[in-house]
Formats: C-alpha cells, sequence, structure tokens
C-alpha cells in the first residue's frame, strides 16, 4: 500500500506545469492512517520534508516539494458533520468545492467565499487562504472557518479555533504548519442558484474605479481588462456585478460534457495577433449587453474556466507564470496604471486578466495575500527571459506601491520580493512544522 | 414523498460503494452499511447523513468470513425496515507475484473475491427472489475478461463471479419468474479507489469512482445483466479477448 511505502512520480505537476520534479507520493484514504502516512512521509525524505496536496491548482511551486515527499488528501472527502440550523459543516480537508456545491446548493447553502476555480480542496483554500469576488464584503476564506484539525509530524493532533495563533498561521499558511486533516467552515444560506448580473463596458482604468466604487451594494464584483490597451484606453475593460438571486429555484449544475484542451497548444497560438482579436471581440460583446441584467446559472458565474478542463495546457508545453498583485489604496491607481502600461508595451498578457479592489476586512493568516487595495491577476506564457524580465518590472512597481504578490499564483518571486510583502514571515517560522517544507518556501525563505 | 429506497451495501467502505451510498444519499435512501472496519464505516455513514440518506444503518462484520449469509442477510433486511437493492462492493487485490509465490495469499485472493462473494451473491439472490422484488448488483472487473499475466489470480476470481452472475441474471429472467426481479455484474476498468493507491495512476484509462457511481446507480434501475463502467471498456474488453495468443503474449497490458 502506498500508505505506508509512498510511490515516486514526476507527474505530479502544478497548475502553471514551469517544474517538473520526481516527488515520493503517499495517498492515504481514511483518518486513521493519517499519523502512520505521515510518520512513513518524514522518514522517507529526511531533509527534504513533507507538503500536503491537494488538486494542484495553485500554479507554480508553493504546493510542489521536488525530492521530497507529499501527502495526497483529495481522498480524504468526507463530510463529518453538517447542521443546516447553525450552517456549520464539518469535513474532511480533501474535500473539493466541487463536490461540496454539489449537495449544498440543492439544499439552499453555498460557499461563503469563493476563488475562480471550485476544484480546490478545503485543505488547500485554508492553506492559501483565498478570496473571491465578494471579498469586499465577505472577506477571505478563512474568515470563515470556525475550526480545524491540524495533525503535525510529531504525532499530535490539534484543534484549531479562531483566536489560537497556530491557526493564524496555518490560514494562509501554504500547508507548512502540519496536514489540515477537517476544516469546520460556517455556510452561506442562499434562496437561489441563480445569479444576477449586470456587465458594465468602461473606457479607462478611472471607469474601472468609479465603477467598483458605485457598485459597493453588489454581493460579488470583478473586471476583466484589455490588457493590450494602450493610451487613453489604457485599462478598459468590462466590471461584471451579481448577487443571489431571491427566485429561480436549488439546482446542483453538473456540467454537461466538459470541453477538454486535448493536447498542448504550441507556442505560438497565444500571440499578440490571436490576443488582440480575442480581447476585440470579448468587448464587443461586453458592450452589447452593458447594462442589463441578466439572470444566469451560478456556475459559468463563478467558475468560468472550469468548463475546459486542463486550460493550462493552453500556453503550450513550457507551462505559464501567473501574476497576482494587490496594492494598497493610497498607491492602487498609479501602481495599476504603470503596471498596465508595462503589461501593454511587452505586448504580452492573457485573455483572462482580472482587476478587483479588496475591502478593508482584515486577513486572519499571517501570511494572508490579500490586503485592503486593487488586485490584478494575469497569465503570461513561459517564454524565458523576456517573461521573467517583464514579470521583474511588475515587481518593482508593486514593491514601490507597498503591494504583494499571491504565493499561490507564483513560480519565481525573488526572496526580498516576498519579505517585502509578507513581514510577518519571521514570526510564521516558528509556528512552522520542522518537517514541512515545499519548493516555495525554500525558494523565499533562504536568502 | 415516495417511499425511500432501501440499499444495503456489502463492502461499505469502497471507494466505489461509496461514491455510489452518495447517490442514493442525495434522494433520501436508507443505506445499511456492511464492512469490516466499525470505525471507518461510521465515518461513511456520518458522511451519507449529512448529504441527505433518511437512515444509515451498521453493521460489522468480516464479509470474507462469515459462514451464515442467509441468515445474516435476512437480519440486515429487518434492521433496515426492508430491501430492495443489494451491492456487493467488498473485494482486494494484492501483488500477482505474492499470490503466485504463495498458496496462503492466493487463496485469500480467491476467496474474498470469488468464494465469500459467490456465497453472499447467492444467498442475496434467493432473498431478492423470495419477496419477489429486488436488485442485485455485484462488482466485477474487466480483470475477470481475459487472464493477464499481471493480475490473473485476482482476474480468476472476477470471471468466476461473471459467470456466476450470468447465471442468476439467467434464472431471474426465466419465464414465469416475477417480473421485480434485477442481477446485474458491473465490470469496472481501473479505478481511482483505495484499492489501487500503490500503482501510478496517471493516464486517461483511469475512472474516478464517481464516474463509475453514476453507472452502477443506473444500473441499479436499468440495463443489461453485464454493464462495462465506463462503457469504452465493453469494446477494448472485446478486442483484448479476441486478440491471439501470440500477439495477446506480446503485449505488457
Amino acid at each position: 500500500m502506498s500508505t505506508a511505502r509512498g510511490l515516486e512520480t514526476s507527474a505530479l505537476t502544478s497548475w502553471g506545469r514551469t517544474l517538473r520534479a520526481p516527488q515520493l507520493v503517499f495517498a492515504p484514504s481514511w483518518r486513521d492512517e493519517l499519523p502512520g502516512a505521515l510518520r512513513a512521509a518524514v522518514a522517507a525524505r529526511p531533509g527534504h520534508g513533507v507538503l500536503p496536496m491537494g488538486l494542484r491548482r495553485s500554479y507554480g511551486d508553493s504546493g510542489l516539494n521536488p525530492e521530497g515527499a507529499v501527502l495526497l488528501t483529495p481522498a480524504l472527502d468526507r463530510t463529518i458533520a453538517f447542521d443546516p440550523a447553525t450552517r456549520l459543516l464539518r469535513a474532511e480537508a480533501g474535500l473539493s468545492l466541487a463536490a461540496l456545491l454539489a449537495w449544498i446548493v440543492p439544499r439552499g447553502f453555498f460557499l461563503p467565499v469563493t476563488p475562480g476555480t471550485r476544484h480546490v480542496t478545503l485543505g488547500g483554500a485554508v492553506a492559501n487562504d483565498v478570496h473571491g469576488k465578494n471579498h469586499h464584503g465577505a472577506g477571505t476564506f478563512g474568515r470563515w472557518v470556525r475550526a480545524l484539525g491540524l495533525l503535525r509530524s510529531d504525532g499530535t493532533a490539534l484543534e484549531l479555533r479562531p483566536g489560537d495563533p497556530l491557526l493564524a498561521a496555518t490560514i494562509g499558511g501554504l500547508g507548512l504548519t502540519g496536514l489540515v486533516t477537517w476544516v469546520e467552515l460556517e455556510l452561506l444560506p442562499i434562496a437561489s442558484s441563480v445569479m444576477q448580473v449586470e456587465d458594465e463596458v468602461f473606457e479607462d482604468l478611472d471607469g474601472f474605479f468609479r465603477l467598483a466604487e458605485a457598485s459597493a451594494g453588489w454581493d460579488y464584483t470583478v473586471a476583466w481588462v484589455d490588457c493590450l490597451a494602450k493610451g487613453a484606453a489604457l485599462g478598459r475593460g468590462i466590471f461584471s456585478r451579481g448577487r443571489h438571486a431571491a427566485a429561480g429555484g436549488l439546482r446542483a449544475v453538473e456540467p454537461p460534457g466538459l470541453l477538454r484542451m486535448p493536447m498542448d497548444a504550441p507556442g505560438f497560438a497565444l500571440n499578440r495577433l490571436t490576443l488582440g482579436a480575442f480581447n476585440a471581440l470579448y468587448l464587443a460583446m461586453g458592450r452589447r449587453r452593458s447594462g442589463r441584467v441578466r439572470q444566469v446559472p451560478y456556475l459559468p458565474f463563478f467558475y468560468p474556466l472550469d468548463g475546459i478542463a486542463q486550460w493550462n495546457r493552453l500556453y503550450g508545453r513550457r507551462g505559464f507564470f501567473q501574476y497576482q498583485s494587490v496594492v494598497p489604496p493610497a498607491a492602487q491607481r498609479e501602481a495599476t496604471r504603470a503596471m498596465l502600461t508595462a503589461i501593454a508595451q511587452a505586448g504580452e498578457g492573457s485573455f483572462l486578466a482580472v482587476l478587483k479592489t479588496f475591502g478593508p476586512l482584515p486577513s486572519p493568516g499571517l501570511l494572508s495575500f490579500p490586503m485592503e487595495g486593487t488586485t490584478l491577476a494575469l497569465d503570461f506564457a513561459n517564454r524565458g527571459a523576456p517573461t521573467l524580465a517583464l514579470l521583474a518590472r511588475l515587481d518593482a512597481i508593486v514593491r514601490e506601491a507597498g503591494g504583494r504578490l499571491y504565493p499561490a499564483k507564483d513560480g519565481r518571486m525573488p526572496a526580498a520580493m516576498f519579505r517585502a510583502g509578507y513581514p510577518a514571515w519571521e514570526g510564521f517560522q516558528e509556528h512552522m512544522d520542522p518537517h514541512f517544507s515545499s519548493a516555495f518556501w525554500r525558494r523565499v525563505a533562504q536568502p | 414523498m415516495t417511499a425511500p429506497r432501501h440499499v444495503l451495501i456489502l463492502g461499505g467502505t469502497s471507494g466505489i460503494a461509496v461514491a455510489t451510498a452518495r447517490l442514493f444519499a442525495a434522494e433520501g435512501a436508507v443505506i445499511g452499511l456492511a464492512g469490516r472496519d466499525a470505525a471507518r464505516l461510521a465515518e461513511v455513514a456520518a458522511d451519507l447523513t449529512a448529504r441527505g440518506a433518511s437512515a444509515v444503518p451498521l453493521f460489522p462484520l468480516d464479509l470474507a468470513t462469515e459462514a451464515e449469509p442467509a441468515a445474516q442477510l435476512a437480519a440486515m433486511r429487518d434492521a433496515m425496515g426492508g430491501l430492495d437493492d443489494v451491492l456487493l462492493a467488498y473485494g482486494m487485490m494484492g501483488p500477482q507475484a505474492e499470490d503466485e509465490r504463495d498458496a496462503t495469499t492466493a487463496r485469500r485472493t480467491l476467496d474474498v473475491n470469488f468464494t465469500s462473494a459467490a456465497l453472499w451473491a447467492l444467498a442475496a439472490a434467493a432473498l431478492i427472489e423470495a419477496q419477489g422484488r429486488g436488485g442485485l448488483i455485484v462488482l466485477g472487473s474487466v480483470a475477470g475478461d481475459r487472464g493477464r499475466r499481471k493480475n490473473f489470480v485476482y482476474g480468476a476470481a472476477k470471471a468466476g463471479i461473471a459467470a456466476l452472475m450470468e447465471g442468476i441474471a439467467h434464472r431471474f429472467g426465466r419465464p414465469g419468474a416475477p417480473p421485480g426481479l434485477r442481477a446485474v455484474l458491473v465490470k469496472p476498468g481501473p479505478t481511482r479507489t483505495a484499492m489501487t493507491a500503490g500503482m501510478d495512476r496517471e493516464g486517461g484509462s483511469w475512472a474516478e469512482p464517481e464516474d463509475v457511481a453514476r453507472i452502477i446507480r443506473r444500473a441499479a434501475d436499468k440495463g443489461g445483466p453485464i454493464v462495462y463502467a465506463p462503457g469504452r471498456w465493453r469494446w477494448i474488453m472485446l478486442v483484448i479477448r479476441h486478440l491471439p495468443a501470440r500477439i495477446f503474449n506480446r503485449l505488457d497490458i
């Protein structure tokens, strides 16, 4: 059994696919197997440590432990308790948000906070303290965690609650404080699985900030930006806002046939020309329905890319980097403008360029990414040196503005950049499990 | 409200069984779980209860060594308040090399996957026939379709179960038999469950337990006596069964 022995494989990469390395995989299926699996994993790779691994939707190296051991959790997907009256759900950490939604939506509940893919485990959502389109009203995922189970490599099983310093380290703690075994989450009641959605085109960056301020009354807001637009049109895009409808039924929408990227796209498929054509089309589509409230199922609203399995193969064999930053309010306009200018000049960037303002609700984790301000997220196909040079230019802008990058999306930020953005990182180290590690952590924690 | 369906699962902690039980739970079924490990059965029961099962009675027992399956089945039916379907889902697969080397290990593989499974299936068929309605669904494997050097001991047991289930389906379908009897053998291909956790499971031929579960759920209501899961395995195994030995023997499959 792999619970005891582990399986060596290079097949487990993260979503960005820029890093391939062998790892020793342990895949326990039951809670009673966890202590033994963890012990075996620690013993198997002394010096390289252990890392919990969920559904591998982190983009870079924060979810990988090359040469080391990983504990694969998705088989641990059982609900432990659910009380519709208190809305508290306790489940094993390997349960995916997709599987959870499939049965809580028909009963009139939703995730209090969800990232842009539902193929994320509860443990992964905690470890990255994920955020969603409702950050301005709901804050991060970690704010809705009422308790969790943490197994340390010395065999102690802890039950952590808000107020416990180890919980603050574990939320957003990138899986480095131990193995999250279960999570208790407060769910959101909904009356309908339908979303009321309104799109509005904005012609420049100021237009985005105006709409963001005017949309505080909407539960969910997010904007798509045309990352190729320059000059007066810089920062133009489509602002999208939504709320749960009051009627329309409760349906667990199963996607019909999943589209699937059949193979790696050739390196030239995504270039300035195809990107320009796509952006022009997308903007035209936005203009046509601008200002009209529509009713849409929740699935395409929250998870537009989940409809295409393995869309990461769009970026070809060399993979891609995502770059997600947040900059505080005082600098948000200037810094966002400067980043978009640099990206448009380089002619890089992706179909999906996302802009959103984070609200002032504090994030509970020591290393939580969200803070008040503006966040910008883009994918960049890995073209080697030119791509890395552009990202380094963006680093300078973010750092100057007092912002930071999202470790879940990162595959390359220098140690200094991480430490500048996360001053709590040294305090965090005290809470780390001595036998847990990741490629990301080795990169940013070593000078 | 219609009365809840009563489903008994023999091997209630198997990955495919749990995925199937979740589909029945969402329909509000009463789900009986039998298996060796009481603590793990209780974990599955909590999950099914949260997902909407009306009740989840537990029957901790070692199915592989139980000597009185008929009496046990009747008792379980009474405890559940009725029985509509029996899903036989337990099984084990050790490394083939150990089965070839060690008679005790081979006997265990054959006993668990064939002898005990056959006795439970016979008892369940008799109970279902006596009450005049109900379904018996047994998990076989594509490994039973042709002996391969990688797993032919396990495969032989699954082939035996296939012949047994064909026989039960033949009996259930005879002229004059009650119309509410069903016997189905479901043959999954490689599936990502705890049983296969020690194998390298990347690649397109591997199915998720949820995919197999949907097929089992459908088989409980309709479909032929042999159901492949996913369905493409019917055609793959058709080819593999008909490969001439001199070609088949060269293949490392």
